[in-house]
């Protein structure tokens, strides 16, 4: 198994109310450092085999993002989520 | 009401296709339109990769595939979607409501796309609308600059293009109609409906198909969306 993660966020010339909400709610909290906030979605995808990172690609321009409003990133990550077993010793 | 006592402005049993996907809401309303119309409403399936011979079709408002991922994004993917986006580039006239327009605009037949309400609530109310285009399938039966009334209703009508876009849209006569006495969702120039190109794909924000008779709508002003199709349907046919 073999983890593919896809970050997709809006474009920056794209407004995000859901970010503008969050960062106005930051001040009940106390912080009173952030510029601003942008929230996107994260998607996990399990190959049965290999990362297929080009596959992936094409699942995410085709579907989990719209190039009209947004960007997209693709990496592989090791499957584990522990981030001890992120590290060396892993082959 | 209706063409049968109107026979010269509609061909005999003109078939408008109602899709209904897992989660439409709409597509008995507007199926209801099609007929008040003087239309024949032919209801075609999501998984049905067949447009069943119809001359038109109208995409219905609700959430198809529970809106999961992006609104229309999965049922853009739909049987039916492959074979209707050929035929609408073939020049089928095809109206897509609210969810309709979002799935057109994920399809790439419209330019632009439907992102969440820039005030972040649902905003469900009677709202006024200048048409801006009478040259397309679905609104020759309006006058230009005329004010209709129509319910809106959506969470993620904010309609959005690049500034180029908006241009061309502007300059090619493609806003169909914009909000007036008010925009709802803040959509980028009070942009509520547009058309491709040729003008045989039209999407709108807002509910045509609840404007059709004075026990449920605000007005009758939806009816002259479907009464243009058929009107359409007649000039095409001869």
């Amino acid at each position: 198994m073999a983890r593919v993660v896809v970050d997709v966020m809006l474009k920056p010339e794209i407004l995000d109310p859901q970010g503008q909400a969050v960062a106005n709610a930051l001040p009940r909290l106390g912080v009173r450092d952030v510029a601003s906030v942008r929230i996107g979605r994260r998607v996990e995808i399990e190959f049965a085999g290999a990362a297929d990172l080009d596959l992936a690609r094409q699942i995410a321009d085709k579907l989990l993002a719209n190039p009209v409003i947004e960007d997209f990133t693709v990496r592989a990550e090791d499957a584990a989520w522990e981030p001890e077993a992120k590290g060396a010793g892993r082959p | 009401m209706g063409a049968r006592g109107e026979r010269g402005r509609a061909p005999v049993n003109a078939r408008i296709g109602v899709v209904t996907f897992p989660g439409s809401l709409d597509d008995g309303d507007a199926a209801r339109a099609v007929r008040l119309a003087g239309g024949e409403a032919v209801r075609l399936w999501h998984a049905d990769a067949a447009l069943r011979g119809v001359d038109a079709v109208v995409l219905p408002g609700g959430f198809s595939y529970g809106d999961y991922l992006r609104c229309g994004a999965i049922a853009r993917f739909a049987p039916v979607m492959e074979k209707l986006a050929d035929a609408a580039r073939g020049g089928l006239p095809v109206l897509g409501i609210c969810n309709g327009f979002q799935i057109l605009c994920e399809a790439h037949l419209l330019p632009g796309a439907l992102t969440r309400n820039q005030h972040l609530h649902f905003r469900n109310r009677d709202q006024w609308l200048r048409i801006e285009s009478t040259g397309t399938a679905w609104t020759n039966s309006f006058t230009e600059g005329q004010e209709v009334l129509i319910p809106v209703k959506n969470g993620e009508g904010r309609y959005v293009a690049a500034a180029h876009t908006l241009d061309a849209l502007e300059g090619e006569g493609r806003v169909v109609a914009r909000y007036v006495r008010g925009n709802p969702n803040g959509s980028q120039r009070d942009i509520a409906a547009i058309a491709n190109e040729a003008g045989n794909v039209v999407g709108i924000m807002p509910h045509p198909e609840h404007a059709v008779e004075m026990l449920t709508g605000p007005s009758l002003d939806g009816l002259a969306f479907f009464t243009a199709i058929l009107k359409h349907l007649a000039g095409a046919t001869g």
